[in-house]
């Protein structure tokens, strides 16, 4: 470890001020950082810090993706070798699955975290965390079909369109996975919907096919899954978001760490009960008719509250705020998904609509604040006056 | 005791560190210098009133604000101004006085009798008591031409390592009850008295004050916090507070007509071998202290203060103006593999459920200075909320003091608090943001803008 050490800081030495790589420096500062916490101490303000730094929250936001991940892997083979009907095992269905899985993640990762590094260097500052959240998400929200390039041009537009624009970490509007699942969506649609892609080499073996239950249900054919295979999640749609077990996990993960937010989660998954359960009532279609519980549990809805709304950098700030913006994404998911039969899936809409609105939120929620105060003012000057 | 009100929060975190001082006063080894720094006064302008070599007595003005010289600060003690230390820009950092074997005082003469606010305030100003009372907004040296609002005092302290005042100013509950009669001349209302829920030890027997009692984590303790919850600030209003053990000093001086800076001082830190409390006074040198309770080892912080809000000081330094601890902790210099990965480390202090360390350190925890991360963009939202028990949305009102919102810092309640008050914010946040540092450059802006 000592060896390593001296290594490290030996090697960081043409990156120091004054020194030929000086400007290449926040890129070694992430290789060097990530195999050790630096000897930084405090010079200012409190003497004594956290633990927690955006590192290890990050990386903990990934442990919780993990469940969800694994098993969207092993779904990918299962649902490839129940089509082509011969038999396999536990592995053989992880095997092709990761061996489908995997290159989308290092394209997502490598065109990514290429974008990211670059940016660093020429804006001077350090290599943040986030990317490694977001490159995670992209695969896991696309369907197993799509082609390598495509994720690559929808992960370099996501980074570059939604999140440096903006100025980077910290600063975008739209939660950046979700804007390359929303780019390929629109830009190439064919590969997004249909009942081509969601199942493993749909695309090019003529046998196999394979319509997501809320595109079934868009198209007015039934669906033959229980509850029980919806909530464990060994039905076709995207990686790594048809199992609400997994990504419940994830979520407890998330809620117990104190990550991610539960109020977005609970006020989310409130929102689509209570909308489900209208629609239910009104009951003029078959997406209307699908029972309140069954939209909470199908398609991405369950992975997109726990995992991208909870975003904390898009979401709602403030306490109130999340609340009303969890409720409200889980009101648009499922009012999307009914309304409109060529977006079955509401719920990345929803989320990107609300992300938007939530500075308007938060507006109004500190608004409050502030009236609060002005109003403590105003009876303070009349006292005086009076 | 009867109660104004019950304050009570769960919102905050008391911080649990080793190195706690053992509870019996010691006498302070002999000082033989004392040091005054203007910087302990925040917004202050300092002028001189005398140069090195003059001799001074315990009570002479040393120095004055520029802007209001009624503002005077003076000599702890008697003897002769040996140096005055002076840094960029000839600002001057220190005033040394090296004390003389023979001790004199300035005395004012007391009448017992003249209780008007103004006498008061004459007296006040002219045996140096007066910086002791500090003003909110901005929490600077108040001004002796304001009527206050209120006057606040607080005996709960929750800072790490706090010292317990029922236990440091045992010995001196006359003298407090006579601060408090004093203080009582200048403000309509009688003093505002906090103590804390479960041992208000003897201040519940303090007479002619409003009590309350607060109950809750730091910053619960931050006076700021009480002035909130019983009487807010508004804009163009005044409210002073007063320490605990200054009441006690202002309070002497009107028994005896002679200055007391008086400090009960707890040397305390896990980068101490025997933490103890020691009676001394403001200014004194920190080198025999140290020498008395033993350093850990070489590589220590000192710091004047608490170790979320105090200042790093030389280890030949002297105590500040205003601090009643001294807490010592090694740095933080080192490397840790991995060191982000979470629950790998469980013996380093946190608040967050990254790691297990909840679970540990029930005896408390060796901290040092080691930043545990690196400076980020904002990211995480809510953790600065869970630590901060005001009225007030602390991100939002950090990110109106970075682009120098002023109507917006206004609106968001800046005039509510002080940089203490986001110590604990300084400390959990996860981007490594130094919010005390924000909110002071927020407060010289109000000052240089407002006023």
């Amino acid at each position: 470890m000592k060896a390593l050490r001296n290594k490290l800081d030996q090697l960081r030495k043409p990156f120091e001020k004054g020194q030929k790589l000086e400007k290449f420096a926040p890129a070694f500062s992430a290789f060097d950082t990530f195999l050790f916490v630096p000897n930084h101490t405090t010079k200012k303000g409190a003497h004594i810090r956290d633990a927690v730094d955006l590192k290890r929250t990050m990386v903990t936001v990934i442990i919780a993706l993990l469940p969800a991940l694994l098993y969207g892997i092993y779904n990918t083979g299962y649902q490839y070798y129940i089509q082509t009907g011969s038999p396999f095992t536990f592995i053989d269905a992880f095997i092709h699955g990761a061996w489908k899985v995997v290159p989308m993640i290092v394209v997502s990762y490598v065109v990514g975290l290429s974008i990211e590094f670059g940016f660093a260097v020429y804006r001077g500052h350090e290599v943040n965390e986030g990317y490694l959240v977001t490159g995670l998400l992209i695969p896991m929200i696309m369907p197993i079909d799509i082609p390598l390039w495509m994720v690559g041009i929808s992960t370099a537009f996501a980074v570059l369109i939604a999140k440096e624009a903006f100025g980077g970490t910290g600063m975008n509007i739209l939660n950046p996975a979700l804007t390359a699942r929303a780019f390929a969506f629109f830009a190439y649609p064919t590969y997004m919907s249909g009942n081509k892609v969601w199942v493993s080499e749909a695309s090019s073996v003529d046998g196999i096919s394979g319509e997501t239950i809320l595109g079934n249900l868009a198209a007015g054919n039934q669906v033959n899954y229980s509850f029980m295979d919806m909530f464990q999640g060994a039905i076709p749609g995207s990686i790594a978001e048809t199992s609400a077990l997994w990504v419940a996990v994830g979520a407890l993960i998330l809620i117990l760490t104190g990550i991610g937010s539960w109020r977005i989660m609970v006020g989310g998954i409130l929102g689509a009960a209570i909308m489900g359960f209208l629609f239910n009532l009104w009951g003029a279609n078959a997406l209307m008719s699908f029972s309140w519980i069954n939209h909470l549990v199908v398609g991405g809805f369950a992975f997109g509250i726990v995992f991208m709304a909870t975003d904390p950098v898009t979401a709602a700030q403030t306490n109130k705020g999340k609340w009303i913006y969890g409720i409200l994404v889980g009101i648009f998911c499922i009012m999307i998904r009914v309304f409109n039969p060529a977006y079955p899936e509401g719920v990345m809409l929803a989320i990107l609509l609300m992300n938007v609105f939530a500075p308007t939120i938060d507006h109004y929620v500190v608004n409050g604040n502030i009236k609060k105060r002005q109003k403590r003012w105003a009876t303070a000057q009349n006292l005086k006056t009076a | 005791m009867e109660l104004i009100k019950a304050i009570q929060t769960r919102r905050g975190a008391q911080l649990k560190l080793k190195g706690a001082a053992e509870k019996a006063l010691s006498t302070a080894p002999p000082s033989s210098t004392f040091a005054l720094h203007p910087d302990d006064f925040f917004g202050l302008t300092p002028k001189l009133s005398v140069k090195e070599g003059d001799k001074v007595k315990k009570g002479s003005p040393i120095f004055f604000d520029k802007k209001n010289p009624d503002i005077i600060v003076v000599s702890p003690v008697a003897g002769v101004v040996d140096q005055i230390q002076r840094g960029a820009k000839r600002k001057i950092e220190a005033i040394i006085i090296k004390a003389s074997s023979k001790q004199e005082a300035i005395k004012l003469k007391i009448d017992g009798k003249k209780g008007d606010a103004d006498h008061i305030k004459y007296l006040l100003k002219q045996g140096g008591m007066w910086p002791f009372i500090q003003q909110r907004p901005y929490g600077i040296v108040a001004n002796p031409s304001d009527t206050p609002k209120a006057i606040f005092v607080s005996t709960y302290a929750t800072a790490p390592l706090a010292i317990d005042y029922d236990f440091t100013l045992q010995h001196d509950q006359e003298d407090f009850q006579k601060g408090i009669e004093v203080l009582n001349h200048l403000v309509e209302t009688p003093v505002y008295l906090g103590v804390s829920k479960s041992s208000p030890g003897f201040f519940e027997q303090i007479q002619h004050v409003n009590h309350y009692s607060i109950s809750g984590p730091h910053p619960a303790g931050n006076v700021s916090f009480h002035i909130q919850e019983i009487c807010p600030i508004n804009a163009g209003e005044r409210v002073w507070t007063v320490n605990p053990e200054d009441v006690v000093n202002i309070g002497r001086f009107f028994n005896s007509g002679e200055f007391s800076g008086q400090r009960t001082i707890a040397v305390c830190g896990n980068g101490i071998r025997q933490p103890k409390y020691f009676v001394t006074s403001l200014g004194v040198e920190l080198a025999p202290l140290l020498e008395n309770v033993g350093k850990a080892h070489d590589n220590v912080r000192i710091v004047n203060g608490d170790v979320l809000t105090g200042n790093r000081v030389s280890a030949n330094g002297y105590l500040g103006y205003f601090n009643t601890v001294v807490t010592a902790i090694p740095e933080g210099n080192h490397f840790r593999m991995f060191g982000w990965l979470p629950f790998k480390d469980n013996g380093v202090l946190s608040l967050s459920n990254t790691s297990f360390s909840r679970l540990f350190g029930s005896k408390g925890f060796d901290v040092d200075t080691n930043l545990n991360g690196e400076e980020r963009a904002l990211v995480v939202t809510g953790e600065m909320e869970k630590v901060f028990p005001f009225d007030i949305f602390p991100m939002q009102l950090l990110k109106a003091c970075l682009v120098e919102d002023i109507e917006k810092m206004e609106a968001l309640g800046i005039y509510e608090v002080v940089p203490e008050d986001f110590g604990l914010i300084d400390y959990a946040n996860t981007s490594k943001l130094e919010a005390q540092d924000i909110i002071r450059k927020g407060i010289e802006l109000m000052i240089k803008e407002v006023g």
